[in-house]
């Protein structure tokens, strides 16, 4: 098949091989190499790089002091088989992913659709509402004094000054509060660059689209979002699934931040956290590379599932 | 024709009904609540004198505003091991070089991806893209040898030179090149000799000025809110952020002028975002993925 497509080429390009007419193009381009040469090269080196190591590493013992030995699956075999911890660190993940990721999207979703018909002023404020929790750095560890174990805390006050507990709440340190508290101060930071993106795709939609579905028959608001808004906006969707969902697998941060490390009986216990503890605190680098590696996997291969997913949409 | 298209008109606003409108703006109202009111929060604890921020039943707003949580922040900054300048400066440099040089060599590949062809190129923006489906923890481990083995750690390079590269920062520069930069205006530059240099600087970036500005802040924010790195551990070469989460780790005595610090960390990416909001829509505008 290449014979016949290279066949094919030569005579378009004038008796030239395509590698030859590829070496022509190159030299032709030398510019634009140049142009992307220090990006490309700083790229590779630290994101493809590490990736790439990752891989290798993870079939290995190495432990930054001694000479890694080559152990094949090992490190797998034990991931799954043998550590429990590891086990419920990806339930956790798939829980937390499953409900945050998509409740992030459809916030910022429907979040962007309400105020789209907004007169720019108010709605530069209310973009600046949403979006300010997300950009502000550890702003959510004010959660951790709403939430406060004690009775300066203000919902533990409340609730015992109206009567309602009669005594605190140890909402971080107890096993039955800790996810759903983590995974409410998510969702609270999630209004990101996906919700910036859907505010962009709304705005840019033609009047003229909304004119001619109502002549077809479009009767509400609710139709002309399904019909027409959704459709013509699906380059930002797509751009805004990827955004939520690999930000709905690298929580972490906000966990040790608002619970300590590690959480309650493991309680909030994520893949990410796992990582950090076999990579940066034991420093068994083998061992945890295959998390990482394992990590990888789960994040591309969610966002390649839903992006084939939303492809879908309205065909 | 004029008429008929005012019919059309009116006929898009028939399609909003009252119960919709009420409903939208309920949902929109809770949701504005839990937000802001957060926020609010912590902007009211940092103004709280010590008895109202340790009273029974707790409140919620301040009744006596003042700012000696503020005050005691910047004594306590004064109690640091490393003059607290030092821990200012490191942030500034970083958030400085790191974006300039996130700006520069960014635009420079978008506007070779978006506009040359270029055997490889595809591939290359294909790679980029792909790596905006996996968080960089992932790869924190090996980077860390990788920076061992370059011999960055506990320099500034280990946090300025891996921020030349961000690919969302890519990503958004050559979406939006493609869309907004005219072929035709670049090709006549071509014909009239300008090198590809000299287009790329004089004609296209002041064309995507929208999206340097959102490349800058998305830089600048990921930097300034940088705390604590595993790449860094000479005191001496730590940030901002870190030093404000030390003083405040003090236990709950503290926590006036923990309130007061997060104020003003957050304050400057608030303001940045503020100034700069309807540039960033802008750039999101192109932000879509096509395939």
């Amino acid at each position: 098949m290449s014979q016949k497509t290279a066949q094919k080429k030569a005579v378009a390009r004038k008796d030239m091989s395509k590698l030859q007419w590829t070496w022509k193009e190159m030299k032709r381009n030398w510019v634009a190499y140049a142009m992307v040469a220090p990006f490309m090269i700083l790229f590779t080196v630290f994101t493809v790089l590490p990736v790439l190591l990752s891989i290798v590493i993870s079939f290995t013992d190495f432990n930054l002091l001694e000479m890694p030995n080559f152990i094949f699956m090992q490190n797998y075999i034990t991931l799954f088989f043998d550590d429990d911890i590891f086990l419920l660190a990806a339930q956790n993940t798939f829980v937390f992913a499953v409900i945050v990721g998509p409740a992030s999207y459809l916030m910022s979703l429907l979040v962007a659709w309400f105020i789209n018909e907004l007169g720019p002023r108010i709605r530069a404020i209310v973009t600046l509402v949403f979006y300010a929790p997300s950009i502000s750095g550890q702003v959510y560890l004010i959660w951790g004094t709403l939430f406060s174990g004690d009775a300066y805390g203000w919902v533990n006050g409340t609730l015992l000054n109206l009567g309602l507990i009669s005594e605190e709440i140890q909402f971080f340190q107890n096993a039955e509060y800790v996810m759903p508290l983590c995974i409410v101060v998510s969702l609270w930071t999630s209004l990101g660059t996906s919700f910036l993106s859907f505010i962009a795709g709304l705005q840019g939609i033609d009047r003229s689209l909304y004119e001619a579905a109502a002549v077809d028959g479009i009767r509400n608001r609710w139709q002309e979002l399904w019909y027409v808004t959704l459709p013509t906006m699906k380059p930002q969707l797509m751009f805004g699934a990827i955004m939520s969902i690999t930000a709905s697998f690298g929580f972490g941060g906000v966990v040790t931040a608002l619970c300590g490390f590690p959480s309650v009986d493991y309680a909030a216990h994520t893949i990410m956290h796992h990582l950090e503890d076999y990579g940066g605190q034991r420093f068994e680098t083998g061992y945890a590379s295959a998390i990482a590696v394992v990590l990888f996997a789960v994040m591309i291969g969610a966002n390649t599932l839903v992006k084939n997913i939303i492809s879908k949409v309205g065909q | 024709m004029a008429k008929k298209l005012r019919t059309r008109k009116h006929k898009v606003v028939l399609n909003r009904s009252a119960g919709g409108d009420l409903g939208i703006t309920v949902m929109l109202g809770l949701l504005g609540v839990f937000m802001f009111l957060p926020m609010v929060y912590v902007v009211m604890q940092s103004l709280k004198p010590l008895d109202e921020l340790f009273m029974f039943p707790p409140r919620f707003y301040v009744v006596n505003p003042t700012f000696n949580n503020f005050k005691d922040l910047f004594s306590l900054m004064n109690t640091s091991m490393v003059p607290f300048s030092r821990y200012i400066f490191n942030t500034v440099f970083t958030s400085v070089t790191g974006t300039t040089g996130n700006l520069f060599f960014s635009s420079l590949a978008a506007y070779a991806l978006a506009k040359i062809k270029f055997p490889g190129g595809k591939m290359m923006f294909t790679t980029v893209r792909t790596s905006l489906m996996f968080h960089s923890t992932v790869t924190t481990i090996t980077s860390f040898i990788i920076m061992s083995t370059l011999k960055m750690v506990d320099t500034y390079f280990a946090i300025i030179v891996p921020a030349f590269c961000t690919s969302l920062g890519l990503y958004l520069m050559k979406q939006f090149m493609e869309t907004n930069v005219s072929d035709a205006v670049l090709e006549s530059a071509r014909l009239d000799g300008a090198s590809e240099m000299k287009t790329f600087w004089v004609i296209a970036m002041p064309m995507v000025k929208p999206a340097w500005l959102t490349l800058i802040i998305y830089s600048f924010q990921g930097l300034w809110n940088a705390g604590a790195s595993i790449y860094i551990h000479s005191e001496q070469l730590k940030s901002f952020n870190y030093a404000i989460n030390q003083i405040v780790a003090g236990g709950i005595r503290r926590s006036g002028a923990s309130a007061a610090s997060t104020v003003i960390m957050m304050m400057v990416p608030i303001l940045v975002f503020v100034i700069t909001q309807s540039n960033i829509i802008e750039t999101m505008g192109s932000s879509g993925m096509k395939d």
